[in-house]
């Protein structure tokens, strides 16, 4: 395996940097402040293709390489958690429509999605169904040649501003997987307040009273929900969160450069004091190795070979593991100085725990991984 | 066995150490896998044998065996019978 990035993907990593410095790292303390991102941050990341990165260009989307896809995951990470996360859902939508959806749905919904002018939520989680994705409750009955969804669903990421959601339902027990437009009769949608991390992120809570939905909005088979859909969803979130989770681990090393370059305590700069050296060490390394397991991830995905469904489960385990380290590390020096609104580091704490819960919890990464098999092993 | 089923059996026996895979057995009855192993089946079938698995072809049933797995290629091969070569 060559771990090189090609010069095309180096130019664009540049970009996307140089983008998130300018546009998206200045302002992500006051967005977390507000618990929104702006409209006009949506439409700058429309221009740029970056809602349509993997919808195939025959569909108007940009059909981006998983490698360039995931320099570009990174980078938003890197700056603000909450809109990576706008990435990672509306991504997750695409990616499944694209795959699984009908003829009927790709033509109405996969232009639209890779243009931006719709966003896309994925409406798994409930009340009482969190890491038991098997235990949803939602339902869904055949009605003549449609469904009708009855159910609760909640910490829908960007549910409050998303114009289709991915919603699974049980169909006469059965897993099963809907597209579920915004302005369906019966649908409400609640927004979350209060959230520790990810905090811009329009979380909402949706109530599918009724909602009828067309035949053609069925995502895949009846029974093949989580087998196929599901996994195949929530493996591209667990990429796109992987790479967010580097950024963030990146972020916090930066952060922590400039800081301990800057400061002295006991007649020294802290970044001359051992044991800081010791964190920044452990931040230097880890990033390193979590960006190799996620560029390993992504080659193997680009291959589509069998094996990248393991690699993305460990390096999504492992970035967001250590990107929470990190951001402990990161408060822990900057001292009391971390604990205020005057430093990103404390927003860094509090998105870095939601990456550890989201897309498959640690402990449920620690539960599946040692079930796979890592050929080199 | 033919050399479909010898490629699928060794893919599979990745997951079923010290268990000789008969070619009808039902995998995920087996008890050592669960539905992770769905996707990556479709992923090993669509790679190694340079077929594209479509909607239809979307179901457990056709993954539940080495036998239904090369009758599966063999389909999507255009070949009547699972294929040899």
């Amino acid at each position: 395996m060559k771990l090189e990035l090609t010069l095309e993907q180096r130019a664009f990593r540049a970009e996307a940097r140089a983008f998130v410095a300018a546009e998206i790292a200045p302002h992500a303390g006051r967005w977390d402040r507000e618990e929104a991102i702006p409209a006009d941050l949506i439409a700058k990341l429309r221009a740029r293709g970056d809602l349509g990165s993997l919808i195939a260009p025959e569909w108007g989307g940009r059909g981006r390489d998983m490698i360039t896809y995931g320099l570009l995951t990174e980078e938003i990470g890197r700056g603000c958690s909450s809109v990576r996360s706008l990435l990672t859902v509306h991504d997750m939508v695409a990616h499944a429509t694209q795959r699984f959806g009908t003829k009927e749905a790709r033509e109405r919904f996969l232009p639209a999605l890779a243009r931006g002018e719709i966003l896309g939520a994925l409406a798994l989680s409930e009340p009482n169904a969190g890491s038991d994705i098997g235990g949803i409750e939602t339902t869904a009955v055949q009605d003549g040649d449609g469904w009708i969804l009855q159910g609760r669903k909640k910490w829908t990421t960007f549910g409050q501003i998303a114009g289709l959601y991915l919603v699974f339902a049980k169909a006469d027990s059965k897993p099963a997987a809907f597209l579920l437009e915004r302005d369906t009769p019966g649908l409400t949608v609640t927004p979350l307040h209060g959230i520790t991390g990810t905090r811009a992120s329009l979380l909402a809570e949706l109530t599918i009273d009724g909602c009828r939905v067309p035949a053609s909005h069925l995502v895949g088979k009846v029974g093949l929900g989580i087998s196929f859909v599901a996994n195949y969803t929530l493996e591209q979130g667990r990429y796109s969160v992987a790479w967010g989770a580097v950024g963030l681990l990146q972020a916090c090393l930066d952060a922590c450069l400039e800081y301990t370059a800057g400061r002295e305590q006991g007649g020294k700069l802290l970044a001359e004091h051992q044991l800081i050296q010791a964190m920044l060490t452990d931040m230097i390394v880890n990033a390193r190795a979590a960006r190799l397991l996620c560029l390993r991830a992504g080659w193997l995905r680009e291959s589509r070979d069998p094996a990248a469904a393991a690699e993305t489960m460990a390096a999504k385990y492992f970035a967001a593991v250590k990107a929470s380290r990190a951001a402990n590390d990161a408060v822990q020096i900057h001292g009391a100085n971390g604990c205020t609104e005057e430093y990103p580091v404390g927003r860094y704490l509090r998105d870095s725990k939601v990456l550890e819960i989201i897309e498959g919890s640690t402990q449920i990464q620690q539960i599946n991984i040692p079930r796979f098999v890592f050929p080199e092993l | 066995m033919d050399q479909t089923q010898s490629k699928v059996k060794e893919f599979l026996s990745r997951f079923f150490k010290n268990h000789d895979l008969k070619p009808e057995e039902d995998i995920f009855a087996l008890g050592f896998v669960n539905s992770l192993l769905a996707m990556q089946l479709v992923a090993f079938v669509e790679k190694e044998f340079g077929i594209q698995v479509g909607d239809e072809d979307l179901d457990l049933d056709n993954f539940r065996s080495i036998q239904a797995i090369s009758s599966l290629v063999a389909r999507k091969s255009g070949a009547g019978a699972p294929a040899s070569a």
